[in-house]
């Protein structure tokens, strides 16, 4: 597939005539059982340029990370770096041949120095041993090149995940300064990170280096990109200079049709809240409490309500919610659920008293990769009805078939293997599993973490919907306009302790729940 | 159809039967012979029919991420305390004596898979650690219980489970048929298969949906110290008596083996019952084959383990591949820990 007319305006504008892409692919295919995953995909990249690569979940774009550093061989098309035909056979190869990449997750080993990390593989080496003082020195002055204060004897583990992703740059760069991608580095990153990040992404632009930048974030793309490939359902959607596209018109691309309408909370919503909280809770918590993970903290969930969970990472949002589904236990304290004590020692015997979890941790705790969508789907209803009464084929086929279109989970085929499903479809998925037990309260622990504008959008949309019906849901998000937009009231958690409980009234902004964060103002 | 997940153990079964058939011309053949079906064919199935057991037990133990060495040990207790029991009783021909016999060899059974079972879902620990206690110890039970002798009965019913006859076919073909059919409808038709996979595949995600692994991990185990019984039963009463040195001496390495071939990951999650039948007729089938070709003695376990070798490159789908994509350019030599990590990292992100 050619490109579309675009992709010759942006170039004219952006880039001179006489400059040529380090790296070129032209009509990338690559097929999975079932799934054509990317179908005659181009992307140009030019020497000293930040290029955002664009779209929705499962349009394709890890693939073709994938593709370029050698994961997946490709299917079809041709990949030409600096003027020459090139075959990508492996990650090693790949990174041989110029191209370096750093995941989200750092590939790093976190019981060596940060030195090591940087260097393992290339040691310097005398009398065919390590040069160990050589090895700090060029390690130093690799960190001292792109203006950063790291103490290179440090182990690893003791980095902040920022600087961690810092030195798995350092470490690519070193290897190979070409083409450098970043595979979705900022998020998990704080504010003050990603611009320590972008500082040293400026540098090597300057230095020539062409930087594939993955995101989900707008605002990133127009902070430091220069030019974006969009994709949508695998195909190339358009190239475009970055400064010729507005944001509505970015996100339109991506999702492919107007933006989902995402009402903010009404009126009669809160209204009905209100008259919800006069009663008697669905769950309360009283003291609880474990100790090393959260202090002792009171909340109630009333019919219908959305209980919001806003605060730093690891100020205990995520300890708290554990609790109240028995994935971890308490200390101390009480449960009671619909006014009567309820011992949540185990996940099962929350799920007994209808509450669901979907852990903000989809890989290690939610999918299980080799089973099917389907068998995902069934998977807590099962555990639910016991061994000895199974979902027989046919009501699970029903199930899967009425979730898939209900979520419009894609793929739409119920017996793909989960893994090959992209995050936000996967969250989906695990969102279907629990939805599909009736359940009276739904933990979200960050159910919209690293998926892309439209299924974040559709989620929030599920959520109030669900909770008009009547479900009471307990909201985590790192996004403070998503909790507000959602939550009737907002739990503010600060350094394992939860310090507020603001009703959001309307008046509530995020500026007041930041300020909360951050001052810890009591109640 | 090379898609299919039978088909690499099912191929590779069949060209050895036919390579046989090189050496032996009546390979194939099946005689009745004093109301009896004969035949090499027969031979596999019969004296494989131990193994099929232990592979079988071994199977959702490996679905669940666990092992159990144990099982040739418990094969040993088994034979070693039926044949007492036969041995020591005023009526050895008796059917209940025969029946007490196999009673308690299975209670036994029941008691050891529990401590299995118990140490890993329980305790916590490592499953190979935590059968290796019972493998080693094992062995010697079974010595203790026959006073380091070989126990030697004599007693017609018990001598058909594992060396009888019904209705012309080895009785002991028909119990492991019997119990290989029972498993997969015991798995498939109610959801423990689908537990299983679960607990397997993810535990801490299985927990958080609700499942009790405790349960289901101390199943597995019992069930294959059972299974390992019902084998030690059809060896110790093929040979009516009971070597607690040597019964189902390596079985485990065997079983294990069994359900690689047949497709079984040791990482646990998906297992398949009928792959586990084709790998533990696989390797009867080398074994049977060393003795028809006139393989000298010395030289059949290097024989085995070649052939063995073989038949999981033939199934490894990135050695197939590799093979069929030879390029002339040739790849650089991947240092194979670093692409692994990449690519467990990168699946499903």
């Amino acid at each position: 597939m050619a490109g579309p007319p675009t992709t010759d305006r942006s170039l004219t504008t952006e880039v001179g005539a006489d400059r040529r892409p380090v790296l070129e692919l032209r009509g990338v295919r690559k097929e999975f059982p079932g799934v054509v995953a990317l179908d005659g995909v181009d992307l140009r990249l030019f020497p000293g340029e930040v290029h955002a690569l664009m779209g929705e979940n499962g349009a394709g774009k890890s693939t073709l990370i994938k593709v370029l550093t050698g994961v997946h061989p490709s299917d079809g098309g041709s990949v030409t770096l600096a003027g020459e035909d090139v075959h990508i056979s492996g990650p090693l190869q790949a990174q041989q041949t110029g191209i370096s990449t750093v995941y989200q997750e750092v590939n790093l080993c976190p019981n060596l120095s940060v030195a090591e990390n940087i260097l393992i593989g290339r040691e310097p080496r005398r009398f065919g041993m390590i040069h160990w003082p050589e090895l700090r020195r060029r390690a130093r002055e690799l960190v001292r090149d792109l203006d950063l204060d790291i103490d290179v004897s440090a182990p690893l583990s003791s980095c902040s995940l920022a600087v961690q992703q810092l030195v798995a740059i350092v470490r690519a760069v070193d290897i190979s300064a070409k083409v450098l991608i970043l595979d979705e580095p900022t998020s998990s990153l704080d504010r003050d990170e990603v611009r320590q990040l972008f500082t040293v992404m400026g540098r090597l632009r300057d230095q020539g280096v062409a930087i594939l930048f993955v995101t989900h974030f707008l605002d990133q793309v127009y902070d430091i990109c220069d030019r974006v490939t969009i994709l949508r359902n695998g195909r190339l959607e358009g190239e475009y200079a970055i400064g010729d596209l507005t944001r509505v018109q970015l996100v339109q691309r991506m999702i492919g049709g107007e933006l989902a309408e995402l009402d903010v909370l009404s009126d009669a919503s809160r209204a009905e809240a209100a008259e919800a909280a006069a009663g008697e809770p669905f769950l309360r918590a009283g003291a609880l409490a474990r100790r090393g993970s959260i202090a002792p903290f009171d909340l109630d969930i009333h019919v219908g309500e959305v209980v919001g969970l806003a605060g730093l990472l690891g100020s205990g949002r995520t300890e708290a919610a554990r609790l109240l589904f028995g994935a971890d236990q308490s200390d101390e304290g009480t449960i009671t659920v619909n006014g009567e004590p309820a011992a949540l020692r185990t996940p099962r015997a929350a799920i007994a008293h209808k509450i669901a979890f979907c852990s903000e941790n989809r890989k290690a705790e939610g999918l299980v990769g080799e089973l099917t969508v389907r068998e995902n789907l069934v998977l807590a209803l099962q555990a639910a009805r016991g061994w000895a009464r199974p979902l027989s084929r046919s009501k699970q086929d029903e199930l899967a078939r009425h979730w898939i279109s209900a979520l419009d989970i894609r793929p739409a085929s119920p017996e793909t293997q989960i893994r090959n499903l992209s995050g936000g479809n996967q969250q989906k998925v695990l969102l279907a599993r629990w939805l599909l037990t009736d359940p009276r309260l739904l933990i979200l622990d960050e159910p919209t973490r690293g998926i892309d504008v439209g299924a974040k959008a559709e989620i929030q949309k599920l959520v109030q919907r669900l909770s008009g019906e009547g479900m009471s849901v307990l909201f985590i998000s790192a996004e403070l306009e998503e909790v507000l937009r959602l939550s009737h009231r907002v739990g503010v958690l600060r350094d394992h302790r939860m310090v507020a409980t603001l009703t959001n009234d309307g008046t509530l902004t995020p500026e007041r729940i930041m300020a909360t964060i951050a001052t810890g103002a009591q109640k | 159809m090379t898609k299919h997940r039978l088909f690499w153990p099912a191929a590779v079964l069949l060209a050895l039967l036919l390579a046989n058939v090189a050496f032996n011309h009546d390979f194939f053949a099946i005689r009745v012979k004093e109301g009896h079906l004969y035949g090499s064919l027969i031979d596999i199935l019969q004296f494989g029919a131990p193994l099929v057991l232990v592979a079988l037990g071994m199977s959702l133990v490996i679905a669940t991420r666990g092992i159990d060495l144990s099982v040739g040990s418990t094969v040993a207790i088994s034979g070693a305390l039926a044949c007492e029991h036969i041995a020591t009783s005023a009526s050895p021909a008796a059917l209940s004596t025969v029946l007490e016999a196999v009673g308690i060899s299975l209670v036994v059974a029941l008691v050891l898979g529990l401590i299995n079972g118990l140490l890993v879902a329980r305790l916590d620990v490592q499953p190979i650690i935590a059968t290796l206690m019972l493998m080693v110890a094992g062995r010697g039970v079974a010595q203790l219980i026959t006073d380091g002798q070989i126990l030697t009965v004599s007693s017609a019913p018990y001598k058909l489970i594992g060396g009888g006859y019904w209705l012309t076919i080895p009785f002991a073909v028909i119990l492991a048929a019997v119990l290989v059919a029972l498993t997969g409808l015991l798995t498939r038709r109610t959801a423990l298969g689908l537990l299983i996979e679960s607990v397997g595949g993810n535990p801490t995600a299985s927990r958080l949906v609700g499942i009790r692994a405790t349960g289901l991990l101390t199943l597995v185990y019992v069930f294959s110290a059972l299974c390992a019984a019902v084998a030690g039963l059809m060896i110790s009463s093929n040979v009516s008596s009971a070597d607690g040195n040597n019964a189902g001496l390596w079985i485990e390495l065997d079983a294990i083996l069994a359900v690689v071939i047949g497709g079984g990951a040791l990482t646990g999650g998906r297992f398949s019952l009928g792959g586990t039948v084709l790998g533990a007729l696989i390797i009867q089938t080398l074994t049977t084959s060393v003795y028809s070709m006139g393989i000298p003695p010395e030289t059949t376990l290097v024989f085995k383990a070649l052939v063995v070798i073989a038949v999981c490159l033939v199934q490894s789908s990135a050695f197939r591949a590799k093979v069929n994509l030879r390029r002339p350019s040739s790849r650089p030599p991947l240092n194979p820990g670093r692409a692994r990590n990449v690519e467990k990292h990168e699946v499903g992100a």
